[in-house]
């Protein structure tokens, strides 16, 4: 194998269900089910939608992407084919490999029955589905919605794949520093994988239920490349597109913008491409714009990535504290942009604004724009 | 040498036990797989395949349908056991 590393969780995630339930839920379901539960009770519900009266199930939508979907499932009942006759292959093998089996799983979970969704635009799935949800709310389909991502598919064969692709860091005997966003010797991505997973509400029922509240979605910029099926365009022209749409949609003030938590995957192309269409688009107020590549630390979770980022989004505006960009020895002299490095960085008080970008292959860009309340 | 009820029930309350969770001595001739044991349609088709296996029978799909209890499985697979 040419890549032998990834970000694999630090637990593992069937051993939090029943065997029973573990067994007909593919990783990407387990991940989204244990981040929704996190979430849900984070937000303050104690109960299934309908159990109480904090929130009708009809209220409730359910918005969970994924890049590739499950895969694993797939090829491990591949191999059960081979090795042991169709008979042997699970019954449970396509609503677990399904992509939309996760927000399948979490509207089963909580009782969402608004709707429930699956935007597939692979690493920029997660934002895609956050920004689905807030849309959700704003036409009126809901009042709460579970938005993220998923992804869990660290197996030989997409490792291979990405890895042919030359989109993976072959850094095998320096692991921990092979996901280096910005660094001159960047080489490509770490694959990693997880869930993370917002609740979004609209303020009026927020309100009504006494809700903490972390900030506002103020809603999302969306575009395509059109330029190469896996290649980012080089100038960041879609891109710039992307946030020039959210700027127009929202009430976003570029002056209140202090932070961004970046695409940046670690590859040579799309750092740089991600960087100039910032300062194609913003300007000089990129220079009041505290940078983040958490994907330094996370590695890249595809499909997963917009959902964990948007939680680390919108936590450093609820702490005021940017998350840092590790393993950063030389800064690439392309980057004319404020990367917090190493340490995190405290945020400006007042009504402070953030940027969560995401893109994928297909030439999917997705940009969300928070703010504090 | 063919099983005998006991040894079937003994064997389908060990299946139902690793596909649904159930405690094995709930596993009873009047219980309903899909009523009380929560066996659904796609995991009742892991019972039979593991029932198959385990006692050496083939239990068509269309004899699947039949199989509403535990008690239809028992006697089906003591009829049907070579």
């Amino acid at each position: 194998m040419p890549v032998r590393f990834a970000a694999t969780a630090a637990v593992d995630p069937a051993g939090q269900f029943p065997r029973p339930q573990a067994r007909k839920l593919d990783r990407t379901a387990q991940f989204a089910l244990l981040a929704a539960r996190e979430a849900w009770s984070d937000a303050g519900f104690t109960a299934r939608a309908g159990e109480d009266d904090s929130v009708r199930p009809e209220r409730v939508g359910s918005v969970i992407a994924s890049g590739i979907g499950g895969v694993t499932t797939l090829l491990d009942q591949y191999d059960i084919l081979k090795a042991s006759g169709a008979r042997r292959v699970s019954p449970h093998t396509v609503p677990m490999l399904m992509p939309n089996s996760p927000s399948a799983n979490v509207s089963l979970e909580f009782g969402a029955r608004a709707g429930s969704h699956t935007p597939v635009s692979a690493c920029a799935s997660g934002a895609e589905a956050v920004g689905y949800a807030a849309e959700m709310i704003r036409t009126g389909r809901a009042d709460v919605v579970l938005a993220g991502g998923t992804e869990a598919c660290v197996h030989p064969l997409p490792i291979a794949a990405f890895a042919n692709m030359m989109a993976l860091s072959k850094n095998n005997d320096d692991i921990e520093r092979a996901s280096r966003p910005y660094d001159s010797g960047r080489n490509g991505f770490v694959l990693g994988e997880g869930a993370g997973v917002v609740i979004l509400e609209s303020a009026e029922h927020a309100a009504r239920r006494g809700a903490r509240v972390y900030c506002e979605l103020l809603g999302q910029g969306l575009s395509a490349d059109a330029h190469h099926i896996a290649q980012p365009e080089p100038h960041g022209e879609g891109i710039a597109a992307a946030i020039q749409n959210l700027l127009d949609a929202t009430d976003l003030k570029p002056e209140q913008v202090v932070h961004l938590n970046a695409h940046a995957t670690s590859t040579p192309q799309g750092d740089i491409a991600e960087i100039k269409s910032l300062r194609r688009v913003l300007g000089d107020d990129v220079d009041h714009i505290a940078i983040s590549a958490t994907k330094s630390m996370t590695g890249h979770l595809l499909g997963g990535a917009g959902g964990i980022e948007t939680v680390a989004t919108v936590l450093a505006l609820h702490h005021r504290k940017a998350p840092p960009t590790i393993n950063i020895e030389e800064l690439d002299p392309q980057v004319d942009a404020d990367i917090v490095r190493d340490t995190p960085r405290d945020l400006p008080s007042g009504t402070i604004a953030a940027i969560n970008n995401s893109f994928g292959f297909g030439g999917h860009n997705v940009t969300l724009a928070l703010r504090t309340l | 040498m063919a099983a005998t009820r006991k040894e079937i029930i003994a064997g389908l309350a060990d299946i139902v036990n690793e596909i649904a969770g159930i405690p094995q001595d709930e596993v009873t001739e009047e219980k309903s797989f899909t009523d009380d044991l929560d066996v659904d349609s796609l995991s009742m088709v892991e019972v039979v395949v593991a029932a198959e296996e385990r006692f050496g029978v083939k239990i068509p799909d269309d004899d699947v349908k039949g199989l509403k209890t535990v008690g239809d499985a028992v006697g089906y697979i003591e009829s049907h056991q070579s």
